[in-house]
This record gives C-alpha cells, sequence and structure tokens, in this order.
C-alpha cells in the first residue's frame, strides 16, 4: 500500500467511527430521553376516538304518530383530513367517483370545505369530520368499500340514522318543526357539544322545534377507544361509553287537524286570489286551546322539509330564504305581524271600561266622526245611533271605537304626548293591550318569534329617532302628499295624536299583532282571563318510555279585566256569528250542536286590499278551543277568513260532514306510551295514524 | 510495462499455474487442507463472520416479526418470509465461501468481466425484462417467479473496476494520476447513471460516496483532490437546477432539513419511523411484540425501513447491538484494506467498507431522523435476496483479500517461486 493511502485510510477510519457515534448518540436521544414522548405518540397512533353517535329523538303529534322520525341509510364518508396525508389520495376519490357512478370533480368538490371564495357544492361542517358523498348507496357498495380497506382508505360506508319527516295523515308544519343543519365550529365552540364525526348526526336544529328542544333531541354521544392499524382499520376495543339516544318531543300538535287547517287555508288563500285579491299569496291558520296549547299551526306558502337532507342546493335555499316565492320559511303564524283590525275592539272595549266607561252603556255610531280636523268614517257610512257594547261589536261600529280612543286620549296626559322623552307614560288603551299580550313576544316554545308593535310613547319616541333623519330629508312642506306626512314627522313624529289613538281603537295604523298573540289573546278572554305562553311541546319522553318532562304552558299574567266584562265580550261575540258581521259566513251551520263566537277584522292597508282576520273560539259557554286565520290582502274578514275558520270548526267537531278530526272535539289529555323498543301506544281512545 | 501487465492482468497463466501446483503438489489430506496451519479455514477472518453471522441471524427474526401480522391478515403462513430470508442467507454463505476460496488475483483477473455483467444487467433492467417495484424500474424477471435487482451488484462491480484502475501505479508504490481518477470515473459514471435513471437515488448515492471515497483512498495527490471536490461542488449544484433530480426526490431532503412542512407520505414515513423507534425505549418491546410494527405504521418495514422494527421490539440495546456490529464488520473491512499485500486488495476491502458505512449510517439516519428518506437496504438485515447475495460475496472479497495476506497466498508465491 502506498503511504498516502495508509494516511487517508486513518481519516476513514475516523469518519466511520465518527458516524456510527453520532447514530448511538441519536439513538440515545430518540430511544431513551424522548422514549415518554414517543411512546405517547404511538399509542395516539394506534387508537383512534370514535364518537358513537347517539340516534336523535323524534318529534311526535299529540297521539304519538312522529312527524319527524328516523330511519336508517347506508351512508359513504370520506374523511378528507387523513386521506389527503396520502400521496395516493387522488387516486383514491377516482375509484371512488367510479364506484360511486359519479365524477371525480363533483366528489372532490363535495368534499372540500367551504370558506371564503369557495363555491357549492362543498362540505359546510368541520374539515375534520367525515364529509357524506353519498346517501342510500345499496349494500354491494357499501360491501365494496368496507372490504378493500387497502383501494379505499379513511372512507366508510356506515348505516347511519336520516331525518325523515313522514308527514302522518299528510301533515306538514315545516315552518313549526324547523330544520337540522351540520354544526358548525363556531357552535361547537358555543355549546360544547361533542363532534361524533358522523355526518348525518352532527346536525344542529336551526329553526323551530328541532332548535328549541335541540339539546333534548339530540341526546348524548357514546365514546370508543378503539386500537387501529395503519390502515385506520380497527383491531379492537380499548373502551367504550354507550351513547344515550334523544328524547322524543311529544307535541300538542294533532296531525289529522293540521292536515285539515293546512288545507282550508291553502283553499281560501286561492279562493281569495282567484276573487281578484292579487295580493293574496299568503295567511295563516293557528288553532290552540284556551289553556295555551298549540294544536295546528299553518303558515303559508309552505315548504317540503325533504329538501334540508343531504344538503340543501342553492337554488332551494334561494326559494325557501328568497322573496319571489313568499319566503315559505317564515312561520308566519308567530313572525307575521299584521294590523289586527276590529279583532282590536275587544281589547279597546276592555281599555274602556277600565277607564270608567259603563260595560252597560250606550255609545252613539253616528256616520262620521271628527277628530283633530280630520273625519273618520264608518264603513259605508252608515248612522246606526246609540247603541250597546254588544252591538257595537256585533255590527262592528268603528265610530263608537274612533270616538273612544279619542274620549281616552283626551283624558290622558294631553301635555305628555308632546314631550319628547323615552320615559313618557303609558297610554290608558296601549296599557290594556300590553297587558292581553300584545307587544311583547309570546314566549311560545319556538325560537322565532316577534313581538308586533303597540305604538306606545316610548315606541312612538324611538321611532321618531330612528327616521327622522330620513323624514327631514325627504319632507317637503309644499310637496307631495306623503312629502308633507314626512315634513310634519320630521317636526313631531314623537307626538301621540288624536288621530292616531282614534285609528288605534280599531287595531289599526301603527298597531301590528302576530296571528299567535292574537289566538293567544282570544284564549285568554275564552278561558275567563288568564293569558298563557302558549307551548307546542307537552312532554319529552326518553328511550325507555320515561317522561322526562312535562311541558305545561306557564300562565303570564291575568287580564285586568272583570268576569263579567269578559263574559260580556263574549257573549257579544256569539252574536258576532248568529247576527253581526259573520253571520253570513256562518250562514247555516250547526250553531246548535256547536256554538261559535268570533269577531271579524278587516284592517286596510294603504294601497291595497284589506287584511282579513277571523279571530273565534267554541263553544261559547264553555271555550275549549281558539282559531285565528289571518290572509293579508284579501279583503274583508267576513269574506275570506271567517269562511276558512268555519271549516276549522267543522274539522275539528266533525260538522258538515267532515270527519272530527279530534274525538268527541277532545285533544288527548294522556300522553302516548313509547316503548324501550321504541313502539308508540297512541292513547286510549285515540287511534294514530287512521280517524 | 504493457497497458496488460500493468492493470495486473497479464500474470493470470502464472498464478494458475501456481494454483493448479499447489493443488496436485500437495500430498496431505482434506482435514489437514482444510484445519491445517496453512488451511483455508484458518486464514479466514473469523470476527468478521462472526458479525456478519450475528447480524443475518437478527435481520432474519426482525423480517419475520416484520411480515408475520401482514401475513397472518392475509392468511398465508406466517413463517413465509422467514424461510425466505433465510435462505438467502444460506445461499448467500455458500456464495461468500465461494468467492472466500478464489485467490483474490484470479477476482482481479474476472474484474472487467464482471464490470460487464454488472453494466449488462443495469441495461437489461430498462429492456422489457426490467419490472417496476414502488416506481422504480429496478429488478429484472428471472424464471421461476424470481427477481433479481441488479443495482445490489453494481455496487460490487463498481468496487471492483474502481479498485482495479486505480491501483494501476499503487501497486507499484506510485500514487495514481489524473489518467488513473478519469478512467474510474468513466468506469463508475455509467453504473451511477444507470441506477440513478431506475431511479434509485440511494443506491446512485452509495455508488457515488463509493467512487468518492476510494479517489481520496487511492492516494490522489492533495490539490488535485481539492480541485475535484470544486468541480464535483459545482456538478452537484448544475445539477439540481437543471432538475436532474425528481421532484420527490428533492422533497424527501426538503421534508428531511423540514419535517413539519410536509405532512403528505414523505415527511409521514420520517414521523412514523421516529415514533416506532422512539417508542421502544431502552429495551424495548420484545421481538413480535411491536404494536406499530404489528400495525404496519412505518411503510416498507420488511426492506428499508426494517431498522423501525428493531427499534420498536428491541428498544435501544438492539439498536446499539446492530450499530455495533455493523461497526464491527466495517472496521474489519478497513482492517484487512490497511494489511492488504496490495494496493488492489486495499482499495477493494476500503470501497467494501465505505459501502456498508454509508449504506448503515444513512438507512439508519433516516429512522431518525439523522438522514434524509432513501430507498436503501440495511446491510445483512433488510429483507431481499439480491442485497443478501451481494452483501455476502463482498464479505467473501474481503476474505480472499485477508486471506492472501495472511499467508496462505504467500506460501503459494513462495513455492512458486521456489520452483
Amino acid at each position: 500500500m502506498i503511504p498516502a493511502s495508509r494516511y487517508r485510510l486513518w481519516v476513514v477510519y475516523a469518519v466511520v467511527a465518527a458516524l456510527l457515534i453520532s447514530l448511538g448518540a441519536r439513538l440515545w436521544y430518540v430511544q431513551v430521553m424522548n422514549s415518554r414522548a414517543y411512546s405517547t405518540l404511538a399509542a395516539q397512533d394506534q387508537s383512534q376516538q370514535v364518537v358513537v353517535p347517539p340516534v336523535r329523538g323524534s318529534i311526535l303529534d299529540d297521539t304519538g304518530q312522529p312527524l319527524v322520525g328516523d330511519r336508517t341509510a347506508l351512508v359513504v364518508s370520506v374523511n378528507i383530513a387523513r386521506l389527503s396525508q396520502r400521496g395516493d389520495a387522488h387516486a383514491v376519490l377516482h375509484r371512488l367517483a367510479h364506484l360511486l357512478h359519479t365524477h371525480y370533480k363533483l366528489l372532490s368538490e363535495k368534499v372540500r370545505t367551504c370558506t371564503n371564495g369557495v363555491k357549492a357544492p362543498c362540505w359546510p361542517g368541520s374539515p375534520y369530520q367525515p364529509v357524506p358523498v353519498a346517501q342510500d348507496v345499496s349494500d354491494k357498495v357499501a360491501l365494496q368499500i368496507m372490504e378493500n380497506r387497502q383501494q379505499f382508505p379513511f372512507i366508510t360506508a356506515e348505516v347511519q340514522p336520516v331525518v325523515t319527516y313522514p308527514r302522518p295523515d299528510g301533515a306538514n308544519p315545516s315552518q313549526v318543526l324547523g330544520y337540522l343543519q351540520p354544526i358548525t365550529a363556531k357552535e361547537i365552540k358555543q355549546q360544547h357539544l361533542t363532534v361524533t364525526g358522523f355526518s348525518g348526526v352532527d346536525l344542529v336544529g336551526q329553526a323551530g322545534l328541532e332548535q328549541q328542544y335541540d339539546r333534548a333531541l339530540r341526546g348524548t354521544p357514546g365514546i370508543q377507544r378503539v386500537r387501529v392499524n395503519a390502515q385506520g382499520v380497527v383491531t379492537g376495543t380499548i373502551s367504550q361509553t354507550p351513547a344515550r339516544a334523544g328524547d322524543d318531543l311529544v307535541t300538542s300538535i294533532n296531525a289529522p287537524l293540521q292536515k285539515d287547517v293546512q288545507t282550508i287555508l291553502a283553499d281560501a288563500i286561492h279562493k281569495a286570489f282567484n276573487a281578484g285579491n292579487r295580493g293574496a299569496t299568503s295567511g295563516t291558520a293557528v288553532v290552540m286551546t284556551t289553556r295555551g296549547r298549540i294544536v295546528a299551526m299553518a303558515s303559508y306558502p309552505s315548504y317540503n322539509p325533504n329538501v334540508w337532507t343531504g344538503g340543501i342546493s342553492t337554488q332551494e335555499f334561494r326559494y325557501l330564504f328568497g322573496g319571489g316565492h313568499g319566503e315559505p320559511i317564515l312561520n308566519r303564524v308567530t313572525q307575521g305581524e299584521y294590523p289586527p283590525g276590529s279583532t282590536f275592539k275587544v281589547t279597546t272595549t276592555a281599555a274602556a271600561v277600565a277607564q270608567g266607561y259603563s260595560i252597560n252603556g250606550s255609545y252613539n255610531c253616528p256616520a262620521t266622526v271628527n277628530i283633530g280636523g280630520r273625519k273618520f268614517a264608518n264603513d259605508g257610512n252608515p248612522n246606526l245611533g246609540p247603541m250597546s257594547f254588544h252591538e257595537a261589536l256585533v255590527v262592528s261600529c268603528d265610530t263608537v271605537y274612533y270616538q273612544l280612543g279619542y274620549d281616552m286620549w283626551l283624558r290622558d296626559h294631553p301635555a305628555i304626548n308632546s314631550v319628547a322623552s323615552p320615559h313618557a307614560p303609558l297610554q290608558p288603551m296601549a296599557k290594556m293591550e300590553l297587558a292581553w299580550g300584545f307587544g311583547h313576544n309570546p314566549g311560545i316554545d319556538l325560537p322565532e318569534q316577534d313581538p308586533g308593535t303597540i305604538p306606545t310613547r316610548q315606541w312612538l319616541y324611538y321611532y321618531w329617532k330612528q327616521y327622522k333623519k330620513f323624514w327631514c330629508s325627504h319632507g317637503r312642506q309644499a310637496g307631495s302628499y306623503v312629502q308633507q306626512i314626512e315634513y310634519q314627522d320630521c317636526k313631531s313624529g314623537y307626538v301621540w295624536e288624536p288621530g292616531q289613538a282614534a285609528i288605534a281603537a280599531i287595531g289599526q295604523g301603527y298597531v301590528s299583532v302576530t296571528p299567535l298573540q292574537l289566538a293567544n289573546a282570544y284564549a285568554a278572554l275564552a278561558n275567563g282571563g288568564t293569558l298563557y305562553s302558549p307551548r307546542i311541546g307537552k312532554a319529552l319522553i326518553n328511550q325507555n318510555g320515561k317522561v322526562v318532562k312535562r311541558i305545561n304552558p306557564p300562565v303570564i299574567r291575568h287580564l285586568p279585566v272583570s268576569r263579567y266584562t269578559l263574559a260580556y265580550i263574549r257573549s257579544a261575540l256569539a252574536g258576532v256569528v248568529t247576527s253581526g258581521t259573520a253571520a253570513p259566513a256562518f250562514g247555516g251551520f250547526p250553531l246548535s250542536k256547536v256554538c261559535v263566537a268570533g269577531k271579524t277584522g278587516t284592517a286596510d292597508v294603504a294601497g291595497t286590499q284589506a287584511n282579513s282576520v277571523f279571530a273565534s273560539f267554541a263553544p261559547c259557554d264553555h271555550p275549549k278551543y281558539v282559531a285565528v286565520v289571518m290572509i293579508p290582502h284579501s279583503g274583508f274578514g267576513a269574506q275570506a277568513a271567517a269562511p276558512a275558520v268555519r271549516k276549522i270548526w267543522d274539522a275539528v267537531y266533525g260538522l258538515e260532514g267532515q270527519k272530527a278530526a279530534l274525538p268527541n272535539g277532545r285533544v288527548p289529555a294522556a300522553l302516548p306510551k313509547i316503548s324501550s323498543s321504541g313502539a308508540i301506544k297512541p292513547p286510549a281512545g285515540y287511534g294514530g295514524g287512521g280517524r | 510495462m504493457s497497458l496488460r501487465e500493468g492493470y495486473g492482468l497479464a500474470p493470470r497463466a502464472r498464478a494458475y499455474g501456481a494454483l493448479r501446483g499447489s493443488g496436485s503438489g500437495s500430498k496431505s489430506s482434506l482435514a489437514a487442507r482444510a484445519f491445517g496451519k496453512q488451511s483455508f479455514v484458518r486464514h479466514l477472518d473469523w470476527l468478521l463472520i462472526a458479525a456478519v453471522l450475528a447480524l443475518c441471524v437478527l435481520g432474519t427474526l426482525l423480517v419475520w416479526s416484520a411480515t408475520k401480522p401482514g401475513q397472518i391478515a392475509a392468511g398465508a403462513n406466517s413463517r413465509t418470509y422467514l424461510y425466505k430470508e433465510a435462505l438467502w442467507f444460506a445461499i448467500g454463505l455458500v456464495l461468500m465461501v465461494a468467492v472466500a476460496t478464489l485467490d483474490i488475483r484470479r477476482i482481479r483477473a474476472w474484474t472487467p468481466a464482471i464490470y460487464g455483467a454488472g453494466l449488462l444487467g443495469l441495461l437489461a433492467v430498462l429492456s422489457p425484462l426490467g419490472t417496476v417495484v414502488n416506481g422504480a424500474h429496478a429488478w429484472i424477471n428471472l424464471p421461476g417467479g424470481f427477481q433479481v435487482e441488479p443495482s445490489e451488484f453494481a455496487k460490487l462491480a463498481e468496487v471492483l473496476i474502481c479498485a482495479l484502475v486505480l491501483s494501476r501505479l499503487g501497486d507499484h508504490g506510485k500514487r495514481p494520476r489524473l489518467r488513473e481518477i478519469a478512467l474510474a470515473v468513466v468506469c463508475a459514471a455509467p453504473l451511477i447513471a444507470l441506477v440513478a435513471k431506475e431511479p434509485a437515488l440511494g443506491v446512485a448515492l452509495v455508488l457515488l460516496a463509493v467512487l468518492i471515497g476510494m479517489i481520496v483512498l487511492s492516494g490522489l495527490k492533495l490539490r488535485w483532490l481539492a480541485l475535484l471536490a470544486v468541480a464535483g461542488g459545482a456538478a452537484g449544484v448544475l445539477a439540481i437546477k437543471a432538475h436532474v433530480l425528481k421532484s420527490y426526490q428533492l422533497q424527501r431532503f426538503t421534508s428531511f432539513t423540514n419535517p413539519s412542512a410536509n405532512l403528505s407520505s414523505t415527511g409521514y414515513n420520517a414521523q412514523q419511523a421516529k415514533i416506532a423507534v422512539g417508542s421502544g425505549g431502552l429495551t424495548g418491546h420484545g421481538l413480535f411484540h411491536g404494536a406499530l410494527t404489528a400495525g404496519n405504521f412505518v411503510p416498507s418495514q420488511s426492506t428499508d425501513f426494517i431498522f423501525t422494527v428493531a427499534g420498536e421490539e428491541l428498544g435501544f440495546a438492539g439498536c446499539i447491538a446492530i450499530v455495533v456490529l455493523l461497526g464491527v464488520v466495517i472496521a474489519r473491512a478497513l482492517r484487512i484494506a490497511a494489511r492488504a499485500d496490495d494496493q488492489f486488495g486495499t482499495l477493494v476491502a476500503s470501497g467494501i467498507a465505505i459501502w456498508f458505512a454509508f449504506q448503515a449510517f444513512v438507512n439508519i439516519g433516516m429512522t431518525i431522523g439523522l438522514a434524509p428518506i432513501t430507498g436503501l437496504p440495511l446491510p445483512f438485515i433488510s429483507y431481499g435476496g439480491s442485497a443478501a447475495f451481494a452483501d455476502m460475496i463482498a464479505i467473501g472479497i474481503l476474505q480472499s483479500v485477508h486471506r492472501k495476506r495472511t499467508g496462505l497466498d504467500a506460501a503459494w508465491t513462495a513455492r512458486s517461486r521456489g520452483k
């Protein structure tokens, strides 16, 4: 060997020794010094937390028929967070697309997360959740996926519960039920919910009863720790806590009656529309017990709740929420604010009596009255002379109430009307209206509810503050009619004027109420003065059939109205049907079998047809139910709404050839029985399903 | 001096004559020839053989442990790979002994043919005979369902041809000149290029390391070495600039330097390998008791990533044992290199030492974050017939170099001189 090689061999010796020593040192560092950290990582590698989804509770009608139920379906999901870490993610998705007979492009779009700038289709849920890409796949497809783990890593085909809407007896209270949407990251944080990882279950009620009772319906997910291998194949169980299914919600909705009310409402709206009222495209109907339980609630237009399952399309979303189709998503019974018209004369009567006007007094009904320099006329200008409150309600004399409204305005604090202050005292009439539940959320067990408007001085002040700028910039002293009004409002919009008091007395002007508020106020009138906060939910029953919670409508207050006055008004409203404004609509109705009382309302809305209202209760002597139908832009209350209410009573009691939705006119007092196997038995006497 | 004579190819006839002479001339018994003072057996490096055998046994067990769960899951015989690997090593041992019996001068005489065969093998890979495994054209199909990986034998070919070329003047006590260096580079270049074309980047790196190491050890003047280093560095930069490396190869290097930047397969493999090794702790979970091994969390765990199985199941103790055993093999190889009679023997032995050292360091290093991830087997441990044969033949060559030094050939030489 040459000497140069010998020396350099020593260098190689040294280099090799250095390399081997560094290997040894590094091994010591990794295996001995950091062993614990790597062991933890190894344990994480080998185990996976599987959240076992709870079965969501059903929403049942009063006899136990499911309005919202579950069925199981084979759902294919992609765990895109894990899959995308593999080099062959594209190839896997290509294979899956082929298997599902879909396009790779669509599939890859479905699994991307919806973020800013990403157009539908995309996944609105958490990116760490498996994304459902196909529902109701065949057993064969599911087997192919589950048996070829190498071919389809991080893809699962599992039986998952899927929400269904069975529509018992055709009942579809879609807006009442609400809908479910994939849970968002924000909701997970706010509500401390456990993400199950099952797309079909990680849904949150976003509206209606689904949202209101979400916690109870949702149940608690079980947690299972399983051993997995590198392909994600489960090789064993480490620990397990079982899932607890959600409770079933029994409601007081009666499916057969709900269906009838829906049909009656839709027919009434079509009829009004075909009679030339082109604005008659929406409407509401509600039936409740006088003790605050909702039996039927219909808002037209409605929609098919199945659009929500399996992801809503942009088109469907636009249909539901867009103005072009009347926003079917709205529950107009609780969210629609309409002028109540003459149905409000009931509270005005009560207010007048509370102000010292005698219930048995005599009040003049001239053709017109002059208030604050303006002429207020009876409809059709008849001069009917002096009359009692009874007759004033029966014939619905406007001038009696205009005058009362004005008189009460005069007797109130006339000076304070001109003070711009949020602390001005309540007007006596407004005070009575608020006491009947108007101007406040009724507190029903639905997230969607609106308070309506009672123009108190305080409300007027804030209203003026809000719009002052607009009025002042648009108003002209010598401009058009509208500009003149705006000019006036700019200067004195906060002033409670006598004209406003007069029209508020007949439920117009600034006054607006929701149909539910009206029904609830009439329920208080009918039951002798107890104002309830209405309820749709009746009870929560757990999966063992045990009643977890009974839900009773809480009492808000007792009306500050004497029993005598309430009885007086009730008898007057019975007269409305026999001989008053609703008599034509109820001509030939078997009042001897079921006595019906009610009040028509026709609220003029500037520039369109009037808002047609009929608020009714039955039976007259011991009222059990209230029914309210409100159809905007459809003409007189007696024309559109009252005939619809008549049909509702037919359906409730089985009159005039109708089949009774409620046997003997009674809603079931008992709850349906739910066995632990999930079988539901209706309360005795109620067939459930059939009538 | 003719070229033929200069490269030591001429004395072939004389050497054969000497061998034949010693064979027929001796009247001693077979046993005496095998175990006597001048015997073949006595003149083997038994420490080297012991270390290699220990590594083979460990390797066979680890291959078994790495493949057992997968075989069971697939419903196949859980010992298939145990038997196969044992068979490869058994054949390898036979090859080693056979090569060890050869006179190093005969090996030297065969070198051009061996080189040619190696080159042909690599070319065959690119022909329709070749098959693709894991994206690399690295295999040739043989009848009977066997596959051979010529790139493993290319290492042998390179070591021999470079030793042959670089020792031309060294055998006469002189430093090589640039002409020899250039010739060595020209001989090694097609091997490296063909292997890189497969692509088997890891093997190409081994070949490059061996070439550089052998040039350094050949005794080239330092100033030439420095010049070559500068030129080589520049060529390397150009290669990266001109995208000679494939994107996944570069990605492996970047994910090695910054593992968290890349959570896809490469970074994932590096992370899983480290977790497996780290979770083994001081003594490991015991053979066949590695949960990550059983779950097949680390890819290629019976071949390139076999060390993770050792890490998880045998722990630091087992890992250090492997490192020490490999250290013994390399140290013995270097010792043989240092004691070799001629420059050819020195260069062959040191080339083999560099080959094993580089491969062992990169293979083990990549499982613990010391080296980038490349497809290289761990010598004597990883599953694979071609690697086992090539490694064992290399040990055989080392023995042949060693034997010449320790006297057997000296005796022949003396005898032939005496004639």
